[in-house]
């Protein structure tokens, strides 16, 4: 058997050897990883159903869903104007009013400023919308970025209506 | 090193020594070679062990009456504070002790800023000194978490927020590190695991920083390289231990200060109340230690770019040691270098009050400005200052000075580096 034979055959061994314990390594790893992950129970609590029959015109409940805030407001034709009559330019993010409600009285969202997760106050800041008392993001009445350090508008969580007084989230 | 021919006296230690050489290293420990000439800044190493193990001790303690569920973690902590024997003093000297820890560290970082420390051959320990600063700023905030109250729940949803600025992955790392869709019990009970883990990694990286500071030794306010041992030199004991313990005691008096007079002085109001997912309160602040970062986060008007910012004001100083090309270590000789650290001393302090205050107005000008001036000290002032600046002539030793009083060697700084190199050959 020649030298350089030899070295081949060593050096198959060895890439052998290190692919396999590379693969049985992160085969062991990837459990400890994963278990960080939401587990079956928290997975479990994923919708919610909300009765919203004694919210009046103007009003905004909050109600949680897996374990975060959710606005439900019930909105003024005068604040649906004004959501409305914003030209997208003006937006840092720019989404229609139309495309981010089911239905236009009822503006449903997560309570969650898009910058570092703190619950914005309602009615209030510059836009008569929410304001976050963390770091300054101004919302509009239709949960759109205005000002501030916030990269997006507030998300829209899944919804459906199951009739008129209520309210599936998830 | 010489002291590695160590031969115990008795039969018996002699040999144990020869099966495991603690005594060799408890020898090397006591005769220590350590520069005459250190100061009481370079006190806050032994405060720092002091603090370290004062972490631990009550922490242990404090992790037999606390309970990690959001149901129970609140009322667990309060019935520490009332019903447990002594548990509110153990409770008030957890909790300062971090505060008194990271005061002892930002002292222990601006000796080395000062005395050039991080310089060569010393980058390992500046590093290791580095990680042990940022394991101790992750116990720090995994700790103030653990009470729940107002601040613990919207401080850790804020910090684990930063993580998914990150593009595309930042959304499934955050959730990863909740456990869930926000934070709540799974993120309460890991990061309690990874409290009580933390301080194990940094007393080992302590024990590593320490072994790295004994192959070259200590730097010394003249910052020069010496002979050890030799007249330049005092054996760790006692010298440096009586002193060591003295500033402790100082230290300590400051520590007591804290824990029986003001001891909620430090911390914030709000958490006082039991956390609530729904109610964010209106002011949130970190500690005190970590209000230089939230400022330069804050400063930054792009969700991604300020978490990067405020990243990179820590990890930027990992490169201190190549970003300072001076040759001379010590402040005491570049007359430059001094005016200009005190100017970055009072940014960081600037830094800290604006990160404390609302983000608007002047405020938020100042903390740009401050932000700014932080970056460009490490980047463009240190690497300028090295090549421009005239310093002063350094000595030859540290009796020198003393002994030949104003007839001082007017050696130039390279040349004195190559003698120290040809010393440290030989």
């Amino acid at each position: 058997m020649s030298d350089k034979k030899q070295k081949n055959r060593r050096d198959f061994i060895f890439t052998a050897t290190a692919a396999a314990g590379a693969v049985g390594v992160g085969a062991a790893v990837w459990p400890l990883v994963d278990q960080m992950n939401p587990d079956a129970s928290v997975k479990a609590l994923a919708s919610t159903e909300v009765d919203i029959s004694s919210v009046k015109p103007g009003q905004s409940i909050t109600v949680v869903w897996r374990g975060k805030p959710v606005f439900i407001k019930r909105r003024t034709q005068d604040e649906i104007n004004k959501a409305r009559s914003v030209s997208l330019d003006e937006l840092k993010h720019p989404e229609k009013d139309e495309d981010r409600v089911k239905n236009p009285e009822w503006l449903v969202m997560l309570g969650i400023c898009t910058h570092l997760g703190c619950v914005p106050l309602s009615d209030k800041g510059e836009y008569d919308g929410w304001f976050c008392p963390c770091h300054g993001s101004h919302y509009d009445t239709s949960g759109r970025i205005r000002k501030g350090p916030a990269p997006i508008n507030m998300e829209i969580p899944e919804y459906v209506f199951l009739n008129d007084n209520t309210i599936k989230i998830g | 090193m010489s002291d590695s021919h160590y031969i115990p006296k008795s039969k018996v230690g002699k040999w144990f020594n020869d099966r495991l050489p603690l005594l060799t290293l408890a020898n090397h420990l006591t005769d220590y070679p350590t520069p005459k000439n250190l100061n009481y800044w370079w006190t806050f190493g032994g405060i720092l062990t002091f603090c370290l193990i004062t972490q631990i001790v009550t922490g242990l303690v404090l992790a037999m009456h606390y309970v990690a569920d959001t149901k129970l973690a609140f009322a667990s902590v309060e019935h520490i504070m009332r019903d447990v024997n002594y548990g509110w003093l153990i409770r008030y000297v957890h909790a300062n002790g971090a505060s008194m820890f990271f005061l002892a560290v930002y002292i222990h970082i601006f000796r080395s800023l000062f005395y050039g420390s991080y310089k060569s051959p010393r980058e390992i320990i500046w590093i290791i000194g580095i990680i042990i600063y940022l394991l101790m700023m992750a116990a720090a905030f995994m700790g103030y978490v653990l009470p729940w109250g107002q601040m613990s729940y919207w401080g850790a949803t804020v910090i684990t927020n930063l993580f998914s600025a990150i593009p595309f992955i930042g959304e499934g790392i955050t959730t990863w590190l909740w456990g869930g869709f926000s934070v709540d019990n799974p993120t309460l009970t890991r990061f309690y695991a990874l409290h009580y883990l933390i301080p194990f990694l940094i007393l080992g990286l302590v024990v590593l920083h320490i072994w790295a500071l004994h192959v070259p030794g200590n730097n010394n306010p003249v910052g020069i390289e010496i002979k050890k041992p030799s007249n330049d030199t005092v054996p760790f004991h006692p010298y440096i231990v009586i002193k060591d313990a003295f500033a402790l005691l100082l230290f300590m008096i400051v520590f007591a200060f804290f824990v029986f007079y003001t001891p909620n002085i430090l911390g914030h109001a709000d958490n006082y109340i039991e956390a609530n997912p729904l109610v964010t309160p209106a002011h949130i602040v970190p500690e005190w230690y970590l209000l230089p970062f939230y400022a330069i986060l804050r400063s930054v008007p792009d969700k991604l770019m300020g978490v990067i910012a405020m990243f990179s004001a820590i990890l930027i100083l990992v490169a201190l040691p190549w970003l300072d090309t001076s040759k001379v270590r010590s402040a005491v000789f570049r007359p430059l270098y001094k005016q200009f650290y005190w100017i970055l001393v009072l940014d960081v302090l600037v830094l800290g009050y604006v990160g404390a205050m609302p983000a608007e107005g002047l405020y938020l000008l100042v903390a740009r400005i401050a932000t700014a001036y932080y970056f460009i000290h490490f980047l463009i002032i240190l690497p300028f200052l090295g090549l421009i600046e005239k310093t002063n002539p350094v000595p030859l030793s540290i009796t020198e000075p003393v002994l030949a009083g104003a007839a001082m060697a007017t050696k130039s700084a390279g040349e004195n580096k190559i003698e120290n190199n040809l010393k440290s050959l030989g």
